[in-house]
């Protein structure tokens, strides 16, 4: 109780609450921007930790980058262009709810659910924080096989596409994963010499590309769209409590899985979006309606994702293992400061890491006003005309890929994938289904490689380990559910004929 | 500030006028006279680009200009790496040179080595441990030795970082050193040290030959134990954990290290100037004091000394990729 008290008055310092509305502010502006990610975000606030006190440098990579994984929901929903890998499990959905004139109800609900679901997410580290590090722990190569082959499954369920096509994308997604030198093997592949291809592909341009920039070309090609305006809902959160009411299953939901998978180091947040999206339209009363502009699996995914971000916390207090990227550089941080990572951070600086917890909640917190304000700021881009908010589109593509690494390269990606994004969408082909191949593709070879070599080549140790068992018989039986529903609709049908 | 630019500008006029030669001698005078460039081969946020920043941060306080740090990542650190090399000899574009650079040529993935560049300092260095799990039957280095010598090659797995990468070759030079097969333990690639400390709390490997500061952690929270350094001496953060020598008698030490340097040709008064106001860097508190932070080594060596030192360190990764098969022939 003394520790939870003089937690509070460390959070009380000057210093700290004001570390808390800078970079509060500013993780919403760097988030918002197209191009621009909340890994960015939290990497260009490490010089100006050097200069804090310990808690006011956690404040502000807490703060900043729960506030830009928000805030990078924005261009998601506006112009198509997700913030984040995580986002762009449903970024169609959200940009379908702006086409129709819902864009405060989309963001509203983007907003709501990341602030509750990072409430939640703060709420099992407080409480379970040990036990879920355990758990995460206990995953070796062999769970984090079937994890991401679960995962990858989902492609066939995000899509609205047919299964077929979305089978095709997720597997040219696999096909672009392949590339680089960072596969197990350590030999480059696919590279054609080209030095700049020996790193792989990037997710951030790619998807960047495959999703504004072939928006862009659309728009451009196709003939000068209705201008899409919005209507304004009056309050932006008596629509999001009705929808906490009606959806509170699919919330709930979304929060536990999310937790769950982002305490997983190297699964987190993107993966807890994309598998609770897909949970959520497998287990809809109407699955037909995903896809169009309808907030059931918004509310599902968007919760998740928040939840994972502080479930990424989880090893990286207790371990130092990271996450994400973003608790990585939150870990050096951590380091710097004498805030060493372990078991002792909880028992000897006890105060502190109470510290941090509402530091957490307050963040989340403040999410919701200052979001709100943003929404209202921002949706303002929609009532502009369209010829003139493509170019710029465009412009913040290339300066976001450029300023990730400073390589004129990913800009040549962003608009190689503008390219292969536009012809598949003409095509009928799903774009998130790729993109969703490109993220999984390295964890499926990477664990079924490394465990194979593990395993002499055996297969026996992917059924042994008795998490890993349970995860083989989700996969297998999700792999074959629809062939057992296709074969028991065939034997009724060859009965009802039979006995006609 | 207008003064300034307005030197600078006038600077640029005369040089235009007067040519190379009398360029390179009126930058030598005044030295630097605006802003430095320091490039940084690795993403934001990681273990290079804290240390380039904190460099960085300090360098602009000796030389009284700034010096910005610009991440060229892509290309597994071949982009960033190039880029120092072909910078202008001027001064003013430096970069943080790691490992990799005496690793990747080897493989045929770039013709850059370490003598593609002006070496100005060596200012960190972090040996490989040999960790294993809390509850593992060997308490000591000697006793893992034994049981990796009397099993079947490729009974025993290690992990630390990808197929070829530093932590690999040190395994490879371990084993090598004992006079045993190159891969009498296999390697188990990961996605860096951090997976590979979690795969083996979660009982898939054997051993890990990361470095202990990637370790610590989970050493810390009585997960995993470090067996020994292939380090010359031990570290004192853990002064428990004995070094090869002192443990079995071999005498193998490795380490991923990171550097100062410039592109090849830099005037010898610029260079100078830049090596002094780095080893003013790495004698200030704040350095130290960030340095043993997060628990990375410092080792001081001036431009002969990092020059020699690379050369020397890029023979041994040679020896050890040739062995593991990873060299191109």
């Amino acid at each position: 109780m003394d520790a939870i008290l003089e937690g509070l008055k460390l959070v009380a310092a000057t210093d700290v609450l004001i570390a808390l509305l800078v970079s509060a502010v500013y993780g919403l502006i760097i988030g918002a921007i197209p191009g621009l990610t909340a890994t960015m975000a939290t990497a260009l606030l490490v010089p100006i930790t050097f200069y804090l006190s310990p808690l006011a440098a956690i404040t502000t990579i807490v703060t900043a980058s729960a506030m830009a994984i928000f805030s990078g929901d924005i261009p998601g929903c506006l112009l198509r262009i997700p913030g984040t890998p995580a986002s762009a499990a449903y970024t169609d959905e959200a940009y379908a709810l702006t086409k129709k004139g819902q864009a405060e109800l989309a963001l509203g609900a983007s907003l709501w659910f990341s602030a509750l679901g990072g409430i939640f997410g703060t709420i099992a580290l407080m409480i379970i924080a040990p036990v879920l590090a355990d758990f995460a722990l206990s995953f070796s190569t062999f769970e984090y096989f079937w994890l991401s082959f679960l995962g990858l499954m989902c492609a066939t369920l995000v899509a609205r596409s047919s299964p077929v096509k979305a089978v095709a994308s997720a597997l040219i997604g696999l096909l672009i994963a392949c590339i680089g030198m960072e596969n197990p093997g350590g030999t480059p592949r696919f590279t054609f010499g080209v030095t700049d291809l020996l790193g792989g592909v990037d997710v951030i341009p790619a998807l960047v590309g495959v999703f504004a920039v072939s928006e862009v070309m659309r728009a451009m090609a196709g003939p000068p769209a209705a201008k899409i305006g919005h209507k304004s809902l009056g309050s932006i959160l008596a629509g999001q409590l009705e929808l906490t009411k009606k959806y509170w299953r699919q919330m709930t939901r979304g929060n536990v899985v999310g937790t769950l998978v982002g305490v997983l180091p190297g699964a987190g947040a993107d993966m807890a979006a994309w598998v609770c999206y897909a949970i959520s339209k497998r287990f809809s009363k109407t699955p037909e309606k995903f896809g169009t502009g309808y907030p059931e699996g918004l509310v599902e995914s968007g919760a998740a994702n928040n939840a994972a971000l502080a479930g990424a916390w989880v090893p990286a207090l207790i371990f130092g293992i990271p996450g994400d990227t973003i608790t990585a550089i939150a870990i050096g941080v951590l380091y710097m400061k004498g805030l060493n990572p372990g078991p002792t951070l909880f028992t000897e600086k006890a105060s502190s890491m109470y510290a941090i917890y509402v530091i957490f909640m307050l963040a989340n917190i403040l999410m919701i006003p200052l979001g709100i304000i943003m929404i209202r700021i921002t949706t303002k881009v929609l009532n502009a005309p369209q010829s003139a908010v493509m170019p710029l589109i465009l412009l913040c593509c290339a300066v976001g890929a450029f300023a990730v690494g400073n390589n004129l390269f990913a800009v040549v990606i962003v608009a190689a994938f503008g390219i292969i994004g536009y012809v598949m969408e003409a095509n009928g082909f799903p774009v998130a289904a790729m993109v969703l191949g490109i993220i999984m593709g390295s964890m499926v070879e990477q664990s079924l490689v490394t465990s194979l070599i593990k395993s002499d080549g055996g297969i026996m140790p992917f059924f042994d380990r008795p998490i890993s068992a349970v995860l083989a018989v989700m996969a297998i039986t999700a792999l074959l559910w629809p062939l057992f529903f296709w074969l028991i609709k065939r034997v009724r049908q060859a009965t009802a004929r039979a006995t006609a | 500030m207008t003064r300034l630019t307005r030197r600078t500008f006038s600077f640029g006029a005369v040089a235009a006028a007067g040519g190379l030669a009398l360029r390179s001698a009126s930058a030598q005078g005044n030295y630097p006279s605006r802003p430095i460039t320091m490039i940084c081969p690795w993403g934001a946020g990681g273990g290079t680009d804290a240390t380039a920043r904190i460099v960085a941060a300090l360098l602009e306080k000796e030389m009284g200009q700034p010096v910005n740090v610009v991440n060229r990542t892509g290309g597994s650190g071949v982009v960033g790496h190039a880029a120092i090399s072909m910078a202008q000899p001027d001064g003013y574009t430096l970069g943080i040179i790691t490992v990799e650079i005496s690793m990747m040529h080897w493989q045929g993935l770039t013709p850059l080595t370490p003598r593609s560049y002006t070496p100005l300092a060596l200012m960190n260095e972090d040996p490989p441990g040999i960790q294993v799990k809390a509850d593992s039957p060997y308490k000591t280095v000697k006793d893992l030795a034994d049981a990796i010598k009397a099993a079947p090659v490729g009974k025993f797995k290690c992990s630390g970082t990808g197929q070829g990468g530093i932590w690999h070759l040190a395994l490879v030079g371990w084993m090598t050193a004992m006079g045993l097969k190159p891969d009498q333990v296999a390697w188990v690639p990961s996605n860096g040290a951090a997976p590979a400390m979690q795969d083996l709390a979660a009982g898939g490997l054997d051993l890990t030959t990361c470095s202990i500061p990637e370790a610590r952690a989970i050493i810390e929270a009585g997960k995993a134990r470090s067996l020994a350094i292939m380090a010359p001496k031990r570290n004192p953060q853990f002064p428990d954990v004995p070094t090869l020598k002192e443990a079995m008698g071999i005498d193998y030490s490795t380490g991923a290290w990171r550097g100062f340097a410039g592109p090849p040709k830099l005037p010898q008064p610029v260079a100078e100037k830049l090596t002094a106001s780095l080893k003013k860097v790495y004698d200030s508190k704040e350095y130290k004091d960030f340095m043993s932070g997060r628990g990375y080594g410092t080792i001081w060596a001036d431009a002969a000394g990092f020059a020699s030192f690379m050369d020397k360190g890029d023979k041994q990764m040679g020896e050890a990729m040739k062995a593991a098969g990873l060299a191109k022939a």
